[in-house]
Protein backbone atom coordinates (compact mmCIF):
# COMPACT_ATOMS: atom_id res chain seq x y z
CA UNK A 1 0.00 0.00 0.00
CA UNK A 2 1.22 2.78 -0.98
CA UNK A 3 1.89 5.95 2.18
CA UNK A 4 1.55 8.91 -0.63
CA UNK A 5 -1.89 7.92 -2.13
CA UNK A 6 -4.96 9.34 -0.39
CA UNK A 7 -6.98 6.45 -0.14
CA UNK A 8 -10.80 7.51 -1.43
CA UNK A 9 -12.97 5.81 1.41
CA UNK A 10 -10.83 7.65 4.28
CA UNK A 11 -11.14 11.05 2.37
CA UNK A 12 -14.82 10.40 2.26
CA UNK A 13 -14.82 9.51 6.48
CA UNK A 14 -12.89 12.54 6.82
CA UNK A 15 -14.77 14.89 4.72
CA UNK A 16 -17.89 13.54 7.27
CA UNK A 17 -15.76 13.64 10.49
CA UNK A 18 -14.29 17.12 9.82
CA UNK A 19 -17.47 18.20 8.11
CA UNK A 20 -19.50 17.79 11.10
CA UNK A 21 -16.93 18.69 13.88
CA UNK A 22 -16.35 21.91 11.58
CA UNK A 23 -20.11 22.74 11.59
CA UNK A 24 -21.30 21.92 15.58
CA UNK A 25 -18.25 23.60 16.50
CA UNK A 26 -18.92 26.68 14.55
CA UNK A 27 -22.45 26.48 15.24
CA UNK A 28 -22.19 25.87 18.98
CA UNK A 29 -18.30 25.56 19.98
CA UNK A 30 -16.36 28.72 18.84
CA UNK A 31 -18.57 31.64 19.07
CA UNK A 32 -19.31 31.71 22.52
CA UNK A 33 -15.80 30.79 24.04
CA UNK A 34 -14.19 33.24 21.41
CA UNK A 35 -17.16 36.23 22.35
CA UNK A 36 -16.77 35.71 26.00
CA UNK A 37 -12.63 36.17 25.16
CA UNK A 38 -13.17 39.00 23.59
CA UNK A 39 -15.98 40.70 25.99
CA UNK A 40 -13.65 40.10 29.13
CA UNK A 41 -10.51 41.62 26.89
CA UNK A 42 -13.29 44.49 26.60
CA UNK A 43 -14.38 44.71 30.02
CA UNK A 44 -10.24 44.15 31.32
CA UNK A 45 -9.34 46.95 28.74
CA UNK A 46 -12.45 49.09 30.27
CA UNK A 47 -11.32 48.35 33.86
CA UNK A 48 -7.87 49.32 33.28
CA UNK A 49 -8.94 52.37 31.83
CA UNK A 50 -11.37 53.31 34.31
CA UNK A 51 -8.61 52.33 36.81
CA UNK A 52 -6.11 55.15 35.21
CA UNK A 53 -9.02 57.50 34.96
CA UNK A 54 -9.60 56.98 38.96
CA UNK A 55 -5.61 57.51 39.88
CA UNK A 56 -5.54 60.37 37.26
CA UNK A 57 -8.23 61.88 39.28
CA UNK A 58 -6.41 60.41 42.70
CA UNK A 59 -3.31 62.42 41.20
CA UNK A 60 -5.27 65.49 40.86
CA UNK A 61 -7.11 65.68 43.83
CA UNK A 62 -3.90 65.20 45.49
CA UNK A 63 -1.68 68.46 43.89
CA UNK A 64 -5.32 70.31 44.86
CA UNK A 65 -4.98 69.21 48.45
CA UNK A 66 -1.38 69.85 48.13
CA UNK A 67 -1.80 73.18 46.65
CA UNK A 68 -4.45 74.10 49.51
CA UNK A 69 -2.23 72.85 52.15
CA UNK A 70 0.78 74.81 50.85
CA UNK A 71 -1.59 78.01 50.62
CA UNK A 72 -3.51 77.65 53.60
CA UNK A 73 0.32 76.94 55.32
CA UNK A 74 1.59 80.68 53.38
CA UNK A 75 -2.09 81.75 55.18
CA UNK A 76 -0.96 80.86 58.62
CA UNK A 77 2.47 81.91 58.87
CA UNK A 78 1.43 85.67 56.74
CA UNK A 79 -1.37 85.95 59.81
CA UNK A 80 1.14 85.42 61.89
CA UNK A 81 3.52 87.48 61.00
CA UNK A 82 1.03 89.99 61.04
CA UNK A 83 -0.58 89.75 64.61
CA UNK A 84 3.66 89.79 65.26
CA UNK A 85 4.06 93.03 63.65
CA UNK A 86 0.49 94.78 65.42
CA UNK A 87 1.65 92.85 68.79
CA UNK A 88 5.07 95.05 68.04
CA UNK A 89 3.20 98.19 66.69
CA UNK A 90 1.05 98.25 69.83
CA UNK A 91 3.69 97.66 72.14
CA UNK A 92 5.74 100.27 70.98
CA UNK A 93 2.76 102.58 70.94
CA UNK A 94 1.76 101.75 74.80
CA UNK A 95 5.68 102.14 75.22
CA UNK A 96 5.82 105.73 73.76
CA UNK A 97 2.28 106.71 75.27
CA UNK A 98 3.55 105.66 78.15
CA UNK A 99 6.50 108.01 78.14
CA UNK A 100 4.78 110.88 77.30
CA UNK A 101 2.58 110.46 79.94
CA UNK A 102 4.99 110.16 82.49
CA UNK A 103 7.37 112.84 81.25
CA UNK A 104 3.82 115.16 81.42
CA UNK A 105 3.64 114.06 84.87
CA UNK A 106 6.71 114.71 85.62
CA UNK A 107 6.72 117.94 84.12
CA UNK A 108 3.61 119.15 85.81
CA UNK A 109 4.90 117.59 89.12
CA UNK A 110 7.80 119.49 88.54
CA UNK A 111 5.80 122.64 87.96
CA UNK A 112 4.09 122.14 90.61
CA UNK A 113 6.83 122.05 92.70
CA UNK A 114 8.11 125.15 91.60
CA UNK A 115 4.97 126.77 92.06
CA UNK A 116 5.04 125.49 95.94
CA UNK A 117 8.39 126.19 95.89
CA UNK A 118 8.18 130.00 95.26
CA UNK A 119 5.28 129.53 97.56
CA UNK A 120 6.68 128.29 100.12
CA UNK A 121 9.77 130.72 99.81
CA UNK A 122 8.03 134.00 99.58
CA UNK A 123 6.07 132.98 102.43
CA UNK A 124 9.84 133.09 104.56
CA UNK A 125 10.43 135.67 102.67
CA UNK A 126 7.50 137.70 104.37
CA UNK A 127 8.27 135.78 107.63
CA UNK A 128 12.07 136.63 107.54
CA UNK A 129 10.53 140.59 106.80
CA UNK A 130 8.48 140.27 109.43
CA UNK A 131 10.70 139.22 111.77
CA UNK A 132 13.43 141.26 111.15
CA UNK A 133 10.92 144.55 111.31
CA UNK A 134 10.24 143.06 114.50
CA UNK A 135 13.64 142.49 115.00
CA UNK A 136 15.06 145.99 113.71
CA UNK A 137 12.34 147.65 116.14
CA UNK A 138 13.19 146.19 118.99
CA UNK A 139 16.97 146.62 117.89
CA UNK A 140 15.68 150.46 117.52
CA UNK A 141 13.71 150.36 120.67
CA UNK A 142 16.62 149.45 122.26
CA UNK A 143 19.63 152.17 121.09
CA UNK A 144 16.97 154.68 121.09
CA UNK A 145 15.92 154.84 124.41
CA UNK A 146 17.83 158.33 125.43
CA UNK A 147 16.77 161.48 123.51
CA UNK A 148 20.42 161.28 122.88
CA UNK A 149 20.84 159.04 121.24
CA UNK A 150 17.61 159.59 118.94
CA UNK A 151 19.16 162.98 118.03
CA UNK A 152 22.23 161.09 117.07
CA UNK A 153 20.96 158.91 115.04
CA UNK A 154 18.84 161.63 113.22
CA UNK A 155 21.90 163.23 112.53
CA UNK A 156 23.44 160.50 111.09
CA UNK A 157 20.82 159.61 109.27
CA UNK A 158 20.59 162.59 107.53
CA UNK A 159 24.00 162.50 107.11
CA UNK A 160 23.54 159.90 105.26
CA UNK A 161 21.01 161.33 103.10
CA UNK A 162 23.76 164.64 102.35
CA UNK A 163 26.49 161.64 101.00
CA UNK A 164 24.12 160.14 99.16
CA UNK A 165 22.89 163.84 97.12
CA UNK B 1 10.71 12.85 6.77
CA UNK B 2 14.46 13.04 7.99
CA UNK B 3 13.59 10.57 10.55
CA UNK B 4 12.36 8.12 8.63
CA UNK B 5 15.26 7.60 6.54
CA UNK B 6 17.62 7.52 9.20
CA UNK B 7 15.77 5.07 10.75
CA UNK B 8 15.66 2.97 7.37
CA UNK B 9 19.23 3.16 7.15
CA UNK B 10 19.74 2.45 10.84
CA UNK B 11 17.73 -1.06 10.50
CA UNK B 12 19.85 -2.10 6.99
CA UNK B 13 22.72 -3.66 8.21
CA UNK B 14 20.57 -5.65 11.04
CA UNK B 15 17.24 -7.15 9.14
CA UNK B 16 19.57 -9.62 7.11
CA UNK B 17 20.03 -11.64 10.62
CA UNK B 18 16.91 -10.82 12.16
CA UNK B 19 14.80 -13.16 13.53
CA UNK B 20 11.55 -13.31 15.80
CA UNK B 21 11.62 -13.90 19.30
CA UNK B 22 9.06 -16.88 19.09
CA UNK B 23 11.03 -18.26 16.10
CA UNK B 24 14.92 -18.12 18.36
CA UNK B 25 13.10 -20.13 20.91
CA UNK B 26 12.03 -22.78 18.31
CA UNK B 27 15.22 -22.54 17.23
CA UNK B 28 13.94 -21.80 13.69
CA UNK B 29 15.45 -18.55 12.35
CA UNK B 30 13.10 -16.20 10.81
CA UNK B 31 13.60 -12.57 9.33
CA UNK B 32 11.96 -9.55 10.80
CA UNK B 33 10.88 -7.64 7.86
CA UNK B 34 11.46 -4.60 9.96
CA UNK B 35 9.80 -2.09 7.06
CA UNK B 36 6.38 -4.10 6.36
CA UNK B 37 6.72 -3.83 10.29
CA UNK B 38 7.00 -0.36 10.74
CA UNK B 39 4.68 0.51 7.24
CA UNK B 40 2.00 -2.15 8.52
CA UNK B 41 2.02 0.16 11.75
CA UNK B 42 1.83 3.63 10.14
CA UNK B 43 -0.94 2.79 7.40
CA UNK B 44 -4.38 2.27 7.71
CA UNK B 45 -5.84 -1.25 8.49
CA UNK B 46 -9.28 -3.17 8.00
CA UNK B 47 -8.89 -4.35 11.90
CA UNK B 48 -7.70 -2.76 14.87
CA UNK B 49 -4.56 -4.51 15.65
CA UNK B 50 -3.53 -4.30 19.53
CA UNK B 51 -1.00 -7.08 20.50
CA UNK B 52 0.12 -10.53 19.24
CA UNK B 53 1.01 -12.05 15.26
CA UNK B 54 -0.61 -15.03 13.74
CA UNK B 55 -3.21 -17.38 16.17
CA UNK B 56 -2.71 -14.66 19.02
CA UNK B 57 -3.19 -11.66 17.68
CA UNK B 58 -5.64 -9.62 19.42
CA UNK B 59 -7.30 -7.31 16.64
CA UNK B 60 -11.00 -5.86 15.96
CA UNK B 61 -11.97 -6.75 12.69
CA UNK B 62 -13.94 -3.56 11.14
CA UNK B 63 -16.80 -3.42 9.43
CA UNK B 64 -16.02 -3.21 5.44
CA UNK B 65 -18.30 -1.04 2.98
CA UNK B 66 -17.80 -1.48 -0.86
CA UNK B 67 -19.61 -1.10 -3.78
CA UNK B 68 -18.80 -2.95 -6.29
CA UNK B 69 -18.55 -1.15 -9.61
CA UNK B 70 -18.71 -4.51 -11.58
CA UNK B 71 -21.89 -5.57 -10.38
CA UNK B 72 -23.47 -2.21 -8.99
CA UNK B 73 -24.26 -3.34 -5.88
CA UNK B 74 -23.32 -2.17 -2.32
CA UNK B 75 -21.32 -4.76 0.05
CA UNK B 76 -21.31 -4.46 3.78
CA UNK B 77 -19.25 -7.13 5.69
CA UNK B 78 -16.90 -7.53 8.88
CA UNK B 79 -13.30 -8.32 8.11
CA UNK B 80 -13.64 -11.27 9.95
CA UNK B 81 -14.88 -12.74 6.71
CA UNK B 82 -12.47 -11.44 4.18
CA UNK B 83 -10.02 -13.30 6.73
CA UNK B 84 -11.25 -16.47 6.79
CA UNK B 85 -11.39 -16.40 3.16
CA UNK B 86 -7.91 -15.59 2.78
CA UNK B 87 -6.98 -18.32 5.03
CA UNK B 88 -9.54 -20.87 2.87
CA UNK B 89 -8.00 -19.64 -0.10
CA UNK B 90 -11.21 -18.33 -1.52
CA UNK B 91 -13.24 -15.20 -1.49
CA UNK B 92 -15.99 -13.85 0.17
CA UNK B 93 -19.00 -12.22 -1.53
CA UNK B 94 -16.35 -12.34 -4.88
CA UNK B 95 -13.97 -10.55 -2.93
CA UNK B 96 -10.58 -10.80 -1.35
CA UNK B 97 -7.50 -9.08 0.24
CA UNK B 98 -5.14 -8.46 -2.89
CA UNK B 99 -1.91 -10.34 -1.76
CA UNK B 100 1.01 -8.77 -0.99
CA UNK B 101 3.43 -8.03 -3.96
CA UNK B 102 0.15 -7.39 -6.45
CA UNK B 103 -1.51 -4.11 -7.25
CA UNK B 104 -3.13 -2.66 -4.52
CA UNK B 105 -1.26 -4.95 -1.69
CA UNK B 106 -3.69 -5.42 1.41
CA UNK B 107 -6.75 -3.76 0.21
CA UNK B 108 -10.13 -5.34 -0.86
CA UNK B 109 -10.32 -6.47 -4.23
CA UNK B 110 -12.60 -7.79 -6.85
CA UNK B 111 -12.33 -9.77 -10.29
CA UNK B 112 -13.53 -8.03 -12.96
CA UNK B 113 -14.83 -10.45 -16.08
CA UNK B 114 -14.73 -7.85 -18.76
CA UNK B 115 -11.02 -6.83 -18.14
CA UNK B 116 -9.54 -9.86 -16.35
CA UNK B 117 -7.97 -8.54 -13.83
CA UNK B 118 -8.55 -8.29 -9.84
CA UNK B 119 -9.69 -4.69 -9.59
CA UNK B 120 -10.78 -2.56 -6.40
CA UNK B 121 -14.07 -1.68 -6.09
CA UNK B 122 -15.71 2.17 -3.99
CA UNK B 123 -13.98 1.16 -1.27
CA UNK B 124 -15.71 3.71 1.74
CA UNK B 125 -14.51 0.54 4.54
CA UNK B 126 -14.77 2.08 8.19
CA UNK B 127 -10.82 1.42 8.55
CA UNK B 128 -9.29 1.99 11.75
CA UNK B 129 -7.86 5.61 10.27
CA UNK B 130 -12.11 5.93 10.04
CA UNK B 131 -12.96 4.82 13.23
CA UNK B 132 -10.10 6.43 14.87
CA UNK B 133 -11.57 9.65 12.97
CA UNK B 134 -14.87 9.16 14.01
CA UNK B 135 -14.04 8.73 17.87
CA UNK B 136 -11.80 11.84 17.49
CA UNK B 137 -14.06 14.26 16.53
CA UNK B 138 -16.84 12.88 19.15
CA UNK B 139 -14.14 13.92 20.97
CA UNK B 140 -13.27 17.03 20.17
CA UNK B 141 -16.54 17.92 20.12
CA UNK B 142 -17.56 16.70 23.89
CA UNK B 143 -14.64 18.57 24.69
CA UNK B 144 -15.31 21.70 23.24
CA UNK B 145 -18.68 22.06 23.92
CA UNK B 146 -18.04 20.46 27.13
CA UNK B 147 -15.78 23.79 27.36
CA UNK B 148 -18.74 26.22 25.59
CA UNK B 149 -21.10 25.19 28.83
CA UNK B 150 -18.68 26.58 31.05
CA UNK B 151 -19.80 29.53 29.56
CA UNK B 152 -23.02 29.26 29.57
CA UNK B 153 -25.01 32.08 32.54
CA UNK B 154 -21.34 33.40 33.36
CA UNK B 155 -20.42 37.34 32.77
CA UNK B 156 -17.32 38.91 31.36
CA UNK B 157 -16.86 40.46 34.57
CA UNK B 158 -17.00 36.90 36.60
CA UNK B 159 -13.25 35.19 36.94
CA UNK B 160 -11.41 33.45 34.47
CA UNK B 161 -11.85 29.82 34.30
CA UNK B 162 -9.24 27.60 35.49
CA UNK B 163 -8.34 24.05 35.28
CA UNK B 164 -9.12 22.69 31.88
CA UNK B 165 -11.10 24.91 30.75
CA UNK B 166 -8.60 27.68 31.71
CA UNK B 167 -5.83 25.40 29.80
CA UNK B 168 -8.46 25.70 26.33
CA UNK B 169 -8.94 29.17 27.36
CA UNK B 170 -5.76 29.93 26.74
CA UNK B 171 -4.91 27.86 23.54
CA UNK B 172 -7.69 29.67 21.81
CA UNK B 173 -7.12 32.73 23.16
CA UNK B 174 -3.68 32.01 21.36
CA UNK B 175 -5.21 31.06 18.17
CA UNK B 176 -7.68 33.43 18.08
CA UNK B 177 -5.73 36.68 19.05
CA UNK B 178 -2.09 35.35 17.82
CA UNK B 179 -3.17 33.58 14.57
CA UNK B 180 -6.49 34.91 13.38
CA UNK B 181 -6.66 38.44 14.63
CA UNK B 182 -3.01 38.80 13.40
CA UNK B 183 -3.10 37.54 10.11
CA UNK B 184 -6.68 38.06 8.88
CA UNK B 185 -7.79 41.38 11.39
CA UNK B 186 -10.19 42.45 8.76
CA UNK B 187 -12.60 39.18 8.72
CA UNK B 188 -11.78 37.84 11.59
CA UNK B 189 -15.84 36.41 12.36
CA UNK B 190 -15.65 34.98 8.42
CA UNK B 191 -12.46 32.62 9.24
CA UNK B 192 -11.82 32.22 13.31
CA UNK B 193 -14.49 29.55 12.80
CA UNK B 194 -12.84 27.03 10.25
CA UNK B 195 -8.67 27.71 11.70
CA UNK B 196 -9.73 27.05 15.64
CA UNK B 197 -11.60 23.89 14.24
CA UNK B 198 -8.62 23.45 12.10
CA UNK B 199 -5.47 23.49 14.72
CA UNK B 200 -7.59 22.02 17.53
CA UNK B 201 -8.82 18.87 15.27
CA UNK B 202 -5.09 18.36 14.21
CA UNK B 203 -3.38 19.05 17.41
CA UNK B 204 -6.03 16.63 19.35
CA UNK B 205 -5.46 13.93 16.53
CA UNK B 206 -1.64 14.15 16.76
CA UNK B 207 -1.82 14.57 20.38
CA UNK B 208 -4.22 10.94 20.16
CA UNK B 209 -1.99 9.19 17.62
CA UNK B 210 0.87 9.36 20.24
CA UNK B 211 -0.96 6.72 22.42
CA UNK B 212 0.39 3.24 21.69
CA UNK B 213 -2.66 1.43 20.18
CA UNK B 214 -4.51 4.09 18.48
CA UNK B 215 -4.82 5.25 14.78
CA UNK B 216 -2.14 7.54 12.87
CA UNK B 217 -4.55 9.94 11.66
CA UNK B 218 -2.74 13.02 10.69
CA UNK B 219 -0.11 10.87 9.36
CA UNK B 220 -2.26 9.93 6.83
CA UNK B 221 -2.30 11.54 3.59
CA UNK B 222 -5.94 11.35 2.80
CA UNK B 223 -6.69 13.53 5.93
CA UNK B 224 -4.44 16.04 5.52
CA UNK B 225 -5.43 15.92 1.70
CA UNK B 226 -8.77 17.09 3.17
CA UNK B 227 -7.50 19.76 5.35
CA UNK B 228 -5.53 21.10 3.02
CA UNK B 229 -8.34 21.32 0.26
CA UNK B 230 -10.42 23.36 3.25
CA UNK B 231 -7.42 25.87 3.42
CA UNK B 232 -7.72 25.46 -0.50
CA UNK B 233 -10.89 26.17 -0.80
CA UNK B 234 -11.13 28.83 2.54
CA UNK B 235 -8.22 31.04 0.32
CA UNK B 236 -9.83 31.07 -2.97
CA UNK B 237 -13.63 31.36 -2.35
CA UNK B 238 -13.09 34.10 -0.20
CA UNK B 239 -10.31 35.80 -2.21
CA UNK B 240 -11.35 39.58 -3.67
CA UNK B 241 -10.61 41.30 -6.97
CA UNK B 242 -7.11 42.43 -5.71
CA UNK B 243 -6.00 38.89 -4.84
CA UNK B 244 -6.74 37.51 -8.13
CA UNK B 245 -5.10 40.63 -10.10
CA UNK B 246 -1.93 40.24 -7.97
CA UNK B 247 -2.13 36.05 -9.37
CA UNK B 248 -2.57 36.99 -12.76
CA UNK B 249 -1.91 40.80 -13.31
CA UNK B 250 1.20 41.38 -10.95
CA UNK B 251 2.46 44.32 -10.37
CA UNK B 252 5.80 44.11 -12.76
CA UNK B 253 7.55 44.89 -15.57
CA UNK B 254 5.43 43.95 -18.54
CA UNK B 255 7.38 41.36 -20.05
CA UNK B 256 7.17 39.54 -16.68
CA UNK B 257 3.82 39.91 -16.16
CA UNK B 258 2.92 36.06 -18.35
CA UNK B 259 5.45 34.52 -16.45
CA UNK B 260 4.80 35.90 -13.00
CA UNK B 261 0.95 34.33 -14.18
CA UNK B 262 2.21 31.14 -14.53
CA UNK B 263 4.17 30.69 -11.84
CA UNK B 264 1.43 32.58 -9.15
CA UNK B 265 -1.09 30.33 -10.76
CA UNK B 266 0.94 26.97 -9.98
CA UNK B 267 1.67 28.82 -6.24
CA UNK B 268 -2.11 28.84 -5.85
CA UNK B 269 -1.97 24.79 -5.82
CA UNK B 270 1.37 24.56 -4.37
CA UNK B 271 0.58 26.28 -1.11
CA UNK B 272 -1.86 23.68 0.18
CA UNK B 273 -0.19 20.69 -1.24
CA UNK B 274 2.78 21.84 0.81
CA UNK B 275 0.82 22.01 3.69
CA UNK B 276 -0.87 18.45 2.85
CA UNK B 277 2.86 16.95 2.94
CA UNK B 278 4.38 19.00 5.52
CA UNK B 279 1.70 17.51 8.01
CA UNK B 280 1.48 14.21 7.15
CA UNK B 281 5.03 13.43 6.68
CA UNK B 282 6.33 15.15 9.83
CA UNK B 283 4.15 12.98 11.88
CA UNK B 284 4.37 9.57 10.07
CA UNK B 285 7.67 10.17 10.38
CA UNK B 286 7.96 10.97 13.76
CA UNK B 287 5.70 7.71 14.16
CA UNK B 288 8.44 5.74 11.69
CA UNK B 289 11.03 6.65 13.91
CA UNK B 290 9.52 5.65 17.02
CA UNK B 291 8.50 2.53 15.85
CA UNK B 292 12.60 2.01 14.27
CA UNK B 293 13.82 2.34 17.73
CA UNK B 294 11.40 0.15 20.03
CA UNK B 295 12.12 -1.83 16.56
CA UNK B 296 16.20 -2.31 17.77
CA UNK B 297 14.92 -3.83 20.39
CA UNK B 298 13.53 -7.13 19.25
CA UNK B 299 16.46 -6.99 16.07
CA UNK B 300 19.29 -6.77 18.19
CA UNK B 301 17.60 -9.41 20.65
CA UNK B 302 18.02 -12.14 17.28
CA UNK B 303 21.49 -10.98 17.33
CA UNK B 304 23.23 -11.71 20.91
CA UNK B 305 22.11 -10.93 24.34
CA UNK B 306 25.17 -8.34 24.96
CA UNK B 307 24.09 -6.47 22.22
CA UNK B 308 20.35 -6.79 23.19
CA UNK B 309 21.18 -5.48 26.83
CA UNK B 310 23.45 -2.70 25.86
CA UNK B 311 20.73 -1.31 23.19
CA UNK B 312 17.66 -1.82 25.11
CA UNK B 313 18.40 1.07 27.06
CA UNK B 314 20.02 3.21 24.81
CA UNK B 315 16.93 2.62 22.15
CA UNK B 316 14.36 2.47 24.65
CA UNK B 317 15.79 6.57 26.26
CA UNK B 318 15.67 7.68 22.83
CA UNK B 319 12.29 6.66 22.02
CA UNK B 320 11.41 8.28 25.52
CA UNK B 321 13.49 11.27 24.29
CA UNK B 322 11.73 10.63 20.85
CA UNK B 323 7.91 10.52 22.26
CA UNK B 324 8.30 13.93 24.36
CA UNK B 325 9.69 15.51 21.06
CA UNK B 326 6.59 14.31 19.05
CA UNK B 327 4.16 15.72 21.64
CA UNK B 328 5.69 19.17 20.42
CA UNK B 329 5.69 18.31 17.17
CA UNK B 330 1.86 17.56 17.67
CA UNK B 331 1.72 21.50 18.85
CA UNK B 332 3.81 22.65 16.32
CA UNK B 333 2.53 21.03 12.96
CA UNK B 334 -0.73 21.99 14.23
CA UNK B 335 -0.06 25.90 14.81
CA UNK B 336 1.99 26.14 11.37
CA UNK B 337 -0.67 24.40 9.37
CA UNK B 338 -3.07 26.83 11.18
CA UNK B 339 -0.44 30.05 10.89
CA UNK B 340 0.39 29.51 7.36
CA UNK B 341 -3.72 28.67 6.37
CA UNK B 342 -4.07 32.17 8.32
CA UNK B 343 -1.71 33.77 6.38
CA UNK B 344 -2.70 32.27 2.79
CA UNK B 345 -5.98 33.40 3.58
CA UNK B 346 -4.79 36.74 4.93
CA UNK B 347 -2.92 37.31 1.44
CA UNK B 348 -5.97 36.33 -0.24
CA UNK B 349 -8.12 39.47 1.18
CA UNK B 350 -5.60 42.12 1.23
CA UNK B 351 -6.21 45.28 3.02
CA UNK B 352 -6.08 48.77 1.61
CA UNK B 353 -2.77 49.45 2.66
CA UNK B 354 -2.28 52.29 -0.19
CA UNK B 355 -5.75 53.37 0.95
CA UNK B 356 -5.40 53.34 4.53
Amino acid sequence: MSLLTPEIGLIFWMLIAFGVVFFVLLKFGWPIITKMVDDRKQYIDNALDSAREANEKLAKIQEESALMLKQAREQQSQILADAMEQRKQIVEKAQTEATTAGQKILEEAKQQIEVEKEDAIRDIRRQVGLLSVEIAEKVLRQSLKTDKEQMAMIDRLLDEMNNKK
Amino acid sequence: MQYLLLATLMLLPWSGYAANENAAETGQKEKIDMTSLILGHISDSYEWHFWGEGENAVAIPLPILVYSNVRSEWFFFSFAHLEEAEEEGTTYEGFKLAEAGEENAGKVVEYNNATGKWERPLDLSLTKNAIGLMINSLLLICIVLGCARWYKGRKPSDPAPRGFVGLMEMMISMVYNDIIKANIPQHVQRYSGYLLCAFFFIFFTNLIGLIPGSANITGNIAVTFVLACCTFLFVNIGANGEYWKEIFWADVPGWLKPIMAVIEFFGIFTKPVALMIRLFANIMAGHAALLALIGVIFITATISPVINGIMTPLSLLFAIFLDCLECLVAFIQAYVFTMLSAVFIGLSVPQHHHKA
